[in-house]
């Protein structure tokens, strides 16, 4: 008695296999199989459910054992239907890539942080990679809004940059400053609602990003005598024209 | 919320939000409601991306949130609403055919924003439409007003839940979150606003006709100084409206092909007399479809529309479709008899269909295996001996129209992990061709010769091109077959909506 999986393939990458174990069908009673096996195979070849009326006759031959999942792209017996074409289909098409691409644009679609470059570049300083403070770009009705979920905006002010500037060489009191400098702008400075705890947590981010503050656009321009164009470095060059978006996305 | 949908709503957020939106979105339709720094610990994303997603996400009406006690915020996402941004450039193909471009650019501003103000709304559209115009020409803000309250009269757009005014002088600190609410009659109420003004144009010169450079001016414009009318109360699109209009577009549809079957011999013309359009609808009445049924003869009796019927009977001719495309005609032929006759043994269908056994039971076990047939057990006695049972092979239209449903959202998953994959190969090709774009365009602004656009246009070379169109075909090709899955997953999902209503 010889036993077969049988693996009815589907014709898509589905997880639904129907397996059958089923014994080849010869025309031996089921009773003299039981004696060969001493009894431990009384009942092995047979089945819940009447093979007949399923449609399977005796003696038929199956189908041959699937030892192989199912090719990744199976043979199509059947053409597939046309797509709708005409006036309402092309229409519907082009206003599906349209607003795929405004999307991107938009300010909710929100972009991964760039990673650091290997070497600290001048021109980073005065490179806009992001909101300010990585605040988002649009503005909610923060009425409508939980309030934990407002980013604190610093704004940075004329004070601040000549506080930071002179370096103190001894470290230990270079924390100490650091503490004091920031109590005396937290105190000047603008600032929106955020609940307590956030506050010891904005405290330390603002120690690691003393280094790399994000100046004020207009502070830049009194800085340097270029104007901001002159610090692009050609990297999103082609990706800004606006102008001409009549062009698909894809 | 299965697999196969969470996987969609995983790149659809992707595709219109980014990563970090959509990570943050799949964890919230995977474990449920969250508060925030349960989601940024799980994620192992930091506070403030956990919050911008969280922004975009409720502005989207992807998710919403609910203070529980202890003053804890969670948030939740709904994952059916993710699903209907496949439906987007539908709702606004119907706006456009319903209400013009006017309307068609309401709705398109309302879906890529999310929730906006009335008068934002129509700045936007007026801004947008007056770009379009010939040169000198402008938008009233009147024509766009009007449009939109034609938009709120028949329900199209209506009025987010808002803030409502708390007139208790509560000494106590404010909530975390406000409370949310909204009652019928005021959703589609209109503010009324007298917005005065026209569309501007969007012109480059505008910018350094000041004279100051362009950093120096300041980040808020000076309308943001002026007090907003209609401050806090926000429009969204209704969805559902629009599914009421599909439906009822497909019923009409699935009705006039009847007709055209039942009376291409008849002439047709919009002056029917009132025995002519009786006629109709007893034929419609008697019609095996069972769209109209006739209710009392009071009147000269009244005609209903049956509505689940008729979804039924869509959702079905849906099933019959795909399997005559899948499996051919004779299988078909199986499909709708068994459908027919409600239950068949193995013997009955290879009579009725006059297909050969062996060929009867290779499509029956084809069909059974995607479960579009099942089987039913009859057992002639109580033991339910296998021998003693007839098996009846069955079509269960509501389980069938769900397995569909599913591979449906599989299949739209797969167009749309393909059309990226078609994208990202060809990325660096296609960005030099936008590149080359962008030069010529900015050329020809300049005032090129043709010797040198020729020369630019070179650039890209025979092979390249080839490349590029082959490109566009596939993308065109997977994204008009996105469309039209949607379609019949909007059919199933109405259909089976309808179902479970009943029961």
């Amino acid at each position: 008695m010889s036993f077969a999986h049988c693996c009815i393939p589907s014709t898509e990458n589905s997880a639904w296999h129907m397996v059958f174990l089923i014994g080849s069908l010869n025309t031996q009673a089921p009773s003299t199989m039981a004696s060969r096996g001493g009894g431990r195979g009384r009942g092995r070849g047979q089945l819940t459910f009447n093979m007949e009326a399923v449609g399977i006759g005796k003696g038929d031959a199956l189908p041959p054992p699937t030892l192989q999942p199912s090719p990744l792209f199976p043979p199509l017996e059947f053409r597939p239907v046309p797509l709708p074409s005409g006036e309402e289909g092309e229409y519907v098409l082009a206003l599906k890539q349209e607003l795929r691409g405004a999307m991107r644009q938009l300010p909710y679609f929100i972009r991964p942080a760039v990673p650091k470059r290997d070497v600290e570049r001048y021109s980073d300083k005065y490179q806009m990679s992001g909101p300010l403070d990585n605040a988002i770009d649009w503005n909610p009705d923060w009425r409508r809004l939980p309030r934990e979920l407002k980013i604190r905006v610093r704004k940075l002010q004329k004070e601040r940059t000549t506080i930071l500037l002179p370096k103190r060489p001894p470290k230990t009191t270079e924390d100490k400053e650091e503490t004091i400098q920031k109590l005396e702008t937290l105190e000047k400075k603008e600032e929106e609602v955020t609940s307590e705890e956030d506050e010891e947590k904005e405290e330390e981010e603002e120690k690691e990003e003393e280094e790399e503050e994000e100046y004020d656009e207009e502070e830049h321009e009194e800085e340097t005598d270029y104007i901001m164009s002159y610090f692009d470095n050609g990297e999103d060059f082609g990706g800004d024209s606006d102008d001409n978006m009549d062009e698909a996305i894809y | 919320m299965t697999q196969a949908e969470i996987k969609l709503c995983s790149l659809l957020l992707q595709e219109h939000f980014g990563e970090i939106v959509e990570k943050i979105g799949v964890h919230l339709i995977r474990t449920g409601s969250q508060p925030l720094r349960v989601i940024a610990h799980d994620t192992g994303t930091s506070l403030d991306q956990v919050k911008k997603a969280l922004c975009v996400l409720i502005q989207h009406n992807l998710v919403i949130y609910q203070v529980h006690k202890r003053g804890v915020v969670e948030y939740e996402a709904q994952c059916s609403r993710v699903l209907r941004m496949l439906r987007y450039p539908r709702y606004i193909y119907t706006a456009k055919t319903l209400y013009s471009d006017t309307g068609e650019l309401i709705v398109e501003e309302l879906l890529l924003n999310g929730k906006m103000t009335m008068s934002a709304v129509v700045k936007k559209v007026a801004d947008r439409l007056t770009e379009t115009m010939e040169d000198g020409k402008t938008m009233d803000y009147a024509e766009v007003s009007n449009t939109f309250v034609r938009l709120a009269d028949t329900h199209f757009v209506q009025r987010c839940p808002f803030v409502p005014a708390t007139e208790n002088s509560d000494p106590g600190p404010p909530p975390p979150a406000p409370t949310l609410v909204i009652n019928e009659k005021d959703m589609y109420l209109v503010p009324k606003l007298s917005l005065i003004g026209k569309g501007k144009r969007r012109r480059s010169s505008d910018e350094d006709a000041t004279g100051e450079p362009k950093a120096k001016r300041p980040k808020h414009t000076a309308d943001n100084k002026e007090p907003i009318p209609d401050d806090g109360i926000y429009w969204q699109a209704n969805l559902d409206r629009f599914h009421q209009h599909f439906r009822d577009q497909g019923i009409v549809s699935a009705v006039a092909n009847r007709m055209d079957q039942i009376f291409r011999s008849l002439p047709v013309g919009y002056n029917i007399s009132k025995q002519v359009l009786d006629q109709y609808l007893t034929l419609l009445a008697d019609d095996p479809l069972e769209f109209v049924g006739k209710s009392g003869d009071s009147g000269g009796g009244m005609y209903v529309i049956n509505l689940h019927k008729a979804l039924g009977s869509l959702a079905t001719a849906t099933l019959e479709s795909v399997v005559q495309e899948r499996f051919g005609s004779r299988c078909a032929r199986i499909f709708r008899l068994v459908l027919q006759k409600k239950h068949l043994e193995q013997k009955q269908v290879e009579d009725f269909a006059m297909i050969p056994a062996k060929e009867a039971k290779d499509m029956l076990y084809k069909m059974l295996s995607e479960n579009f047939i099942s089987l039913q057990e009859i057992p002639k006695t109580p033991d339910h001996a296998p021998s003693r049972t007839f098996y009846l092979y069955t079509v269960n239209i509501l389980s069938a129209a769900r397995m569909l449903l599913h591979r449906c959202y599989k299949s739209i998953a797969n167009l749309i992990e393909r059309r990226q994959f078609e994208t990202k190969e060809n990325k660096r090709l296609l960005e030099k061709s936008q590149r080359v774009e962008a030069i010529i365009a900015s050329m020809q602004a300049t005032g090129a010769e043709e010797a040198q656009l020729q020369e630019i246009e070179e650039m890209i070379t025979a092979p390249e091109r080839q490349q590029l169109e082959t490109l566009k075909r596939n993308v065109n090709k997977l994204d008009a077959s996105e469309i039209q899955v949607d379609e019949t997953i909007f059919l199933l999902e109405s259909y089976i909506e309808s179902t479970m209503k009943r029961q």
